[in-house]
């Protein structure tokens, strides 16, 4: 069984990191997804740029594209794409033509700011 | 507790401190008071915090101490005095502080921020003054920091500021929830001050950059902590986007011997690419909205130079465009000027000439408008009248490094005047542009 680990955090307190801190974070996770590399177990890795960079597109039909990240508490995260695409029109296109196969809810558009793919065979 | 415990608590209250201290202030309506309220909440959270681990809710526990530890003092000085509204101090913090902290009415929080912003870009502080003001009071810099980003001295700085609050609380400010047309004057003052703020730390000259790299990073922090309140304003999210952009080039831009490194000269690798993906995202998003202003047409410009991995594959037509919309909105011959480097890219230095020539009497005192004529007349080869730009140009400078990049180009003109075929200078000259 596949698990996905979503890293949640405070933003303000996060975007208040100096580089410092934010690098040392970032190395001490390193050590852990390099243990888990090592073993085979490590699938993509991503983070995300911040919250405002989102728009989130609501599955009505016609489908509604809202600025700011998706905050809906009565639904709950059921998955996630990832997707190479040219610019926010491009990805917004791409969420759309999903948002015609799956009705109601929304999609969250949020560029990654670093992807590593690992290494789990397909 | 560790240093690193003591590193982590302070990024927290950083965090907080716009949040908290723009309620304090709304409870108080005198800034000093706010501001001491905030300190002592953070004296007892640097206490309490290692102990009982961070609340869940960092600016609403500073925000309820605050408030009782000014509540008792106030109690302490002047038994007599009445409490405000109908608050209760609580001596016993550390059991009360959850249950009330949770009570806090969260929906007051925009504007709390927003109004402590106002508060700091007041129309009747002069620009520094603004500045200054906002670094203490909102981004909670110490006097010395914001004296080192500013090179003046210790004193001279906390004079500043003691003036900025004084000239504000003498012309009162409304505390009441702004309208709907009185907060977008509030937001477009508060952005301008943001980007008042980048400026300041952006124009530093090489030897200074350093130093006055926290001002762009703070800017950029305060930039986003806008965008969060304020999701749907594209203006807003074409500030972001312009100083991500901008500041995406900082470790591009100076030589290691602090002199100046052109656009077309930098090294593209260099850029920060996460800020860039940023800004990108942005100022994609701002578009959606088809109501363009200033900061977006400006961060478009910033992005068609960051979408170009070479400088070959800046589309300098699309930057003349948006130069002439800038102008449109926002007309100024220094933007004349910036959309001449771009005319003279697609359509000639002519061309280029023909545009800023009426500006001089406008720019007589503007070092880059020497230097920029400079250019335009050494690529027509016109190389004495461009010799006399140029003079005018170093005459004007306001920093050694800007003095430097144009002595570059006299050494370039003296080298493309010699005969052809004295060491292949002419030849170098002419690849070099």
């Amino acid at each position: 069984m596949l698990y996905a680990i979503l890293c949640y955090h405070d933003e303000d307190f996060v975007g208040s990191w100096s580089k410092d801190q934010d690098e040392a974070v970032m190395k001490k996770l390193a050590v852990v997804q390099e243990k888990l590399t090592s073993q085979g177990r490590l699938g993509p890795v991503a983070r995300l740029l911040p919250t405002t960079a989102a728009a989130t597109l609501r599955k009505e039909d016609p489908p509604l594209v809202l600025d700011g990240p998706y905050a809906e508490t009565k639904e709950q995260l059921l998955g996630f794409y990832i997707v190479d695409c040219k610019n926010l029109d491009d990805a917004l296109d791409v969420a759309r033509d999903l948002g015609a196969a799956n009705p109601g809810g929304a999609y969250e558009v949020r560029p990654v700011g670093v992807f590593r793919p690992g290494g789990i065979p397909a | 507790m560790s240093e690193t415990d003591t590193a982590w608590i302070e990024t927290a209250l950083t965090s907080a401190r716009p949040q908290a201290v723009g309620a304090l202030l709304r409870y108080f309506r005198d800034l000093d008071t706010a501001e001491e309220a905030f300190q002592n909440a953070c004296l007892r959270a640097l206490k309490t915090w290692p102990q009982n681990g961070p609340p869940r809710d960092p600016a609403a526990w500073l925000i309820m101490v605050g408030r009782n530890v000014a509540i008792d003092e106030v109690r302490r000085t002047r038994k007599q005095q009445p409490l405000p509204e109908d608050d209760q101090a609580i001596s016993d913090l550390d059991d009360a502080e959850g249950a009330l902290a949770d009570r806090l009415d969260g929906s007051h929080y925009r504007d709390d921020i927003l109004r402590l912003m106002f508060i700091c870009c007041h129309p009747q502080l002069p620009a520094t003054q603004q500045i200054a003001l906002a670094l203490r009071i909102v981004s909670g810099l110490t006097v010395k920091q914001i004296a080192r980003a500013f090179l003046v001295s210790d004193a001279a700085m906390e004079q500043r500021i003691t003036r900025a609050k004084a000239k504000v609380a003498e012309a009162g400010t409304p505390f009441e929830t702004p309208g709907a047309v009185e907060r977008s004057e509030r937001l477009a003052g508060v952005a301008a001050m943001i980007y008042l703020i980048f400026n300041e730390g952006y124009s530093a000259s090489g030897d200074t950059a350093e130093l006055r790299k926290p001002l762009c990073e703070e800017a950029i922090r305060l930039a986003r902590l806008l965008l969060r309140l304020f999701q749907s304003e594209p203006e807003i999210m074409g500030l972001t986007a312009l100083i991500l952009l901008q500041h995406a080039r900082s470790a591009a831009r100076f030589a290691a011997d602090g002199s100046l490194i052109l656009l077309d000269d930098q090294d593209r690798t260099l850029w920060n690419g996460t800020m860039i993906a940023e800004g990108l995202a942005l100022i994609d998003k701002a578009m959606r909205h088809r109501r363009s202003g200033p900061y977006q047409i400006q961060a478009a410009i910033a992005a068609l130079h960051a979408r170009a991995s070479t400088p070959d594959e800046t589309d300098w037509t699309q930057i003349d465009l948006l130069y002439g919309a800038l102008e449109l909105v926002q007309p100024s011959p220094v933007v004349t000027l910036n959309r001449a480097v771009a005319v003279s890219k697609v359509r000639g230095p002519q061309a280029a000439l023909d545009l800023i020539e009426p500006l001089a009497p406008k720019l007589a005192n503007y070092f880059h408008f020497y230097g920029v004529r400079g250019a335009f007349l050494m690529q027509l080869g016109r190389n004495d009248e461009a010799r006399i730009a140029f003079d005018r140009a170093i005459a004007l400078a306001n920093t050694s490094a800007e003095a430097a990049h144009i002595r570059m180009h006299i050494d370039r003109l003296i080298r493309d005047s010699q005969p052809k075929g004295a060491n292949g200078g002419a030849r170098q000259g002419a690849k070099a542009k």
